[in-house]
């Protein structure tokens, strides 16, 4: 049920504001006067900051680095915020540098989720805090979803605690064709969004397919009601977007469409477009739409069908990001699989692993190692630590943020997780937790567990999670 | 989770299969019964009859048995899904396929699942596949605080699904029993006992209690399920229940049939335990109990089995602000008798997540401050835990003797990621494991068309 209300239910609450102005994107009247100054590059910038850290060694780990490679007796050094050295127990060790013994223990890049909403729709889930969908019109590009993220999701500090989540994205939900803009974030506790920001990552744009938008739309007796009502809306808005982009460069002082902005920013590549899509001919669909309009899709989420086009997903260089084991709580989800996650990897597409969910992604590593298992034992000989790729590099690319981090290469941000024994086991847990080097969570030290705003003053305050 | 190897190929299991009499030995694995107690290496299980003879160490195997080979690996009971509602639906989305609450019925006490339940609803298949043999199955309220009546079943490969109808009334007393009972919890508290003095007011027909039945009543197929259904029988117009629900309610109210209460928040657990100083015969188990480890003595003390999620930790509602990943091990730890059930957690589809749920309590313990449980006990609360709350743990759960042979061999620790399942009994007939999952994997192995489209593939 849990699936079905993150899929579902937050499209579905809604219907008693049908009666909203629903019409689509559109253009600003004639005669509206030029805007008075530009626009900012990047409204509502970051201001996160990395905490104070301290050089740090773990030695005699087993070092997966996120892009496939594995070191046994590994030593890892960060320092400044960044890492400063990966390899064998000959790796030297700045002097002072606190010294952690893995032994017996992993070390892994920060985990990333591709597919959150968190702090859009946080615990406790109550209607005040229903802030993921923007259900008033099947076409609402201009919404953000970072200006619905609380920051005190409770929710945030399990997925460091339990799942070693260091970087996540944000997204709006499905029950628009545009959703509006996805956020990449940093887990780190923070009072405001700004400061959770990930600075520089691009911004992403929330795409859905199938069953939610035609659901939420028809049943207004409204336009989409149909999957091909879906594509229409969608083909029309885009068309909008691409005429608008000639008006505006043919006159700067074409009056803004915040949402129209958004898409125009997403074909020239600054925003990335992840894509709510469950079935295999759907994608197909979209891959066509992409060509015909001119942008790229970074990534199907959900995807569960991905495994019937692992060969045009790598054709086209889109990612899927998928669940292990979700299926059957709709219709799209009926065809879903266990071992879609290692059939996509094999066809050389982009696999992730991703959760859609605030129980999901406390346990990605599980959900990782249960894909893996499923796909050798139908003969998908992958390992360990190429399987950790769906949790790391291809998260990161599929965010644009590959340079920074989603992997254990000098000079990119030391987000790193020591956990107590095989991450791909049920009974590992994560025992450090670094962001930019500073250690936020630490399971022997109470005062290395984050306790959300909402948590203080509750029965179970500060307790073990 | 779970892996879905075929080992047997060609068994179709459509139409009712008797248990088989054959005897099947199970020889050189770990065993594990299933009651708490350790793994034994090297051990045998002997099943017959549809029933487990022996199983542990130093059991002999019966001359003409047939022998199968589980050195390397491990030999369980089936796991037993300790609240669910498998069976009642195929697509959740899809409402006229699914069955697992009545949102405009008039009745609400009196339905019994057993006729929604469809043994061959693809989670069936795929549950037996990761090896969950029997399931707690109840349905959902909807405008009472009264779900109706649940059933115990197997998850076997024919049409006979029940192990035990009617085995329980479902109800909700936390915040979804507010708003069942019309906006509060003090409205559903009085709900419920209004409801039961309706039922103890219920007046057998003159000469009843089934024997004699007065001139002129209904012929006794009408009254074979409960007689207090019959025509004859006097209530008084002053009532909110159907004579159907408040029927229903005389074995729960006699102790005669287990009710399951839905509760999360520690107040409302002390609530639900006060129930039985006012009706002194009531079978209680409480399902959910996320706060259960703030009173977990008081509930030890009313020796009330508990049915809860393994993994709650978060905030979800207002009654669950206490959640913790320790709550099963801390309730254990008081005493209370606690077993793992999927409540409002994909229960009709992913009950085969158990295995992995218990898994992780063993985990948290190595982490400084939590309690989980030991591998024995985590199995046991995916096995002979969940039997016994619902009062079968003579029937099944374990590998005991006598016990029905729900029996799983595994390549690994059951509890474990990498593990899968390599073959199942169900009553002693050994199962198909194959699904629309497995088909789809396998005619996708490669995704592009052959000289033919994928619908004409060859199997």
């Amino acid at each position: 049920m849990r699936a079905q209300v993150a899929a579902l239910g937050a499209a579905a609450l809604l219907f008693g504001c049908a009666n909203q102005g629903v019409q689509d994107v559109r253009p600003a009247a004639e005669g509206t006067p030029p805007p008075q100054r530009a626009a900012s590059a990047d409204p509502y910038p970051s201001t996160y900051r990395p905490y104070p850290s301290v050089p740090t060694a773990i030695t005699n780990a087993t070092i997966f680095d996120g892009e496939g490679g594995r070191i046994e007796n590994g030593t890892i050094v960060l320092a400044e915020g960044r890492i400063q050295a990966v390899g064998g127990p000959d790796t030297p060790i700045p002097e002072g540098a606190t010294r952690i013994d893995g032994q017996g223990r992993w070390v892994t890049p920060g985990v990333i989720d591709v597919h959150s909403h968190l702090g859009d729709y946080p615990s406790p889930g109550v209607d005040a805090h229903s802030d993921g969908n923007e259900i008033t019109s099947p076409v609402r590009p201009e919404v953000w979803a970072e200006h619905s993220v609380w920051p005190h999701d409770p929710g945030f500090s399990r997925a460091l605690a339990n799942g070693g989540i260091t970087t996540l994205q944000i997204l709006p939900g499905s029950a628009n064709l545009f959703g509006g803009r996805g956020v990449t974030l940093r887990n780190v506790p923070a009072r405001t969004v700004q400061g959770m920001r990930f600075p520089g990552a691009p911004r992403g744009l929330k795409l859905a397919c199938g069953e939610n938008p035609k659901r939420v739309y028809g049943s207004r007796n409204q336009m989409p009601g149909t999957r091909m009502g879906n594509v229409a809306l969608m083909r029309a808005t885009w068309q909008r977007a691409v005429e608008y982009r000639e008006r505006r460069r043919r006159d700067p002082n074409t009056a803004r469409d915040m949402a129209l902005d958004t898409l125009v920013e997403a074909m020239d590549g600054q925003i990335l477009i992840h894509n709510h899509c469950y079935r295999a001919d759907e994608m197909a669909i979209m891959l066509d739409m992409a060509r015909e309009f001119g942008f790229r899709i970074s990534t199907f989420h959900h995807a569960v069908e991905a495994y019937k086009i692992g060969d045009l997903l790598r054709a086209n260089g889109t990612c899927a990001a998928m669940w292990s084991d979700w299926w059957g709580f709709k219709m799209e989800a009926y065809d879903a699989i266990n071992e879609n996650v290692p059939l996509v990897h094999q066809a050389g597409a982009c696999a992730i692993v991703h959760s859609d969910d605030a129980n999901g992604i406390q346990r990605l590593n599980q959900e990782a190692a249960k894909a893996v298992a499923d796909g050798r034992r139908m003969g998908i000989q992958i390992s360990d630590e190429v399987a950790w790729r769906w949790l790391a590099i291809n998260p990161a690319t599929a965010l644009g943020i590959q340079e920074e981090t989603g992997s254990l290469r000098v000079g990119k941000r030391a987000d790193v997780v020591l956990w107590n024994g095989n991450p791909m086991s049920v009974y590992t847990r994560p025992q450090q937790v670094w962001l930019d080097g500073a250690l936020l969570y630490d399971m022997n030290d109470p005062r290395r567990r984050p306790v959300s705003d909402f948590e203080l003053g509750q029965p179970g305050e500060g307790d073990v999670k | 989770m779970r892996s879905f190897r075929l080992l047997l190929a060609g068994i179709a299991l459509f139409g009712a299969v008797p248990a088989s009499a054959q005897t099947v030995a199970i020889t050189g694995g770990r065993v594990v019964i299933g009651d708490g107690t350790e793994p034994i290496d090297g051990g045998t299980v002997v099943v017959r009859d549809g029933r487990v003879v022996a199983a542990g160490a130093n059991v002999a195997v019966p001359a003409g048995a047939q022998v199968i080979d589980a050195r390397g690996k491990w030999v369980t009971p089936g796991i037993v899904a300790g609240f669910s509602r498998i069976g009642l639906v195929e697509v959740d989305a899809v409402d006229p396929s699914n069955d697992i609450q009545a949102a405009t019925s008039p009745f609400s006490a009196a339905i019994d699942v057993v006729p929604a339940i469809n043994p061959q609803s693809s989670s069936i298949a795929v549950s037996r596949a990761a090896g969950v043999t029997r399931a707690v199955v109840s349905p959902a309220t909807a405008r009472s605080i009264f779900a109706g009546q649940g059933a115990v079943i197997d998850l076997g490969g024919d049409m006979n699904p029940i192990t035990r109808a009617r085995a329980f009334q479902y109800i909700e007393l936390g915040e979804d029993g507010a708003a069942d009972a019309g906006g509060s919890r003090a409205a559903a508290h009085v709900l419920l006992r209004n409801a039961l003095r309706e039922a103890r007011d219920l007046r057998l027909p003159i000469g009843g209690g089934g024997r004699g039945r007065p001139q002129g009543a209904a012929p006794p197929e009408d009254l074979a399920e409960n007689p207090y259904i019959g025509a004859g029988t006097q209530r008084s117009d002053d009532v909110l229940l159907t004579r159907f629900d408040a029927a229903a309610l005389v074995p729960v109210l006699q102790g005669r049939q287990l009710l399951l209460v839905h509760v999360e928040r520690a107040s409302d657990i002390l609530q639900v335990l006060a129930l039985k100083r006012e009706f002194a015969n009531l079978r209680i188990v409480l399902v959910g109990a996320t706060e259960g480890w703030r009173v977990a003595d008081q509930i030890a003390a009313a020796r009330v089995p508990v049915i809860a999620n393994a993994l709650n930790d978060l905030p979800a509602t207002f009654e669950q602000l206490a959640a913790t990943q320790s709550n099963v091990g801390r309730m254990r730890e008081a005493g209370v008798q606690v077993a793992l059930g999927m409540i409002n957690d994909d229960e009709a589809r992913q009950v085969r997540l158990l295995s992995q749920y218990a898994g992780n309590l063993v985990g948290i313990g190595r982490v400084p401050g939590h309690t989980g449980l030991s591998w024995s006990q985590a199995f046991a609360a995916i096995s002979s835990g969940p039997a016994e709350a619902v009062g079968l743990g003579g029937e099944i759960g374990s590998l005991r003797p006598g016990r029905r042979a729900d029996v799983v061999i595994w390549d690994g620790d059951p509890l474990e990621l990498s593990t899968g399942v390599e073959a199942v009994w169900i009553d002693g007939v050994r199962q198909d494991l194959t699904n629309r999952q497995t088909r789809l994997r396998e005619r996708y192995r490669q995704p592009q068309e052959g000289a033919l489209p994928h619908a004409y593939e060859p199997r």
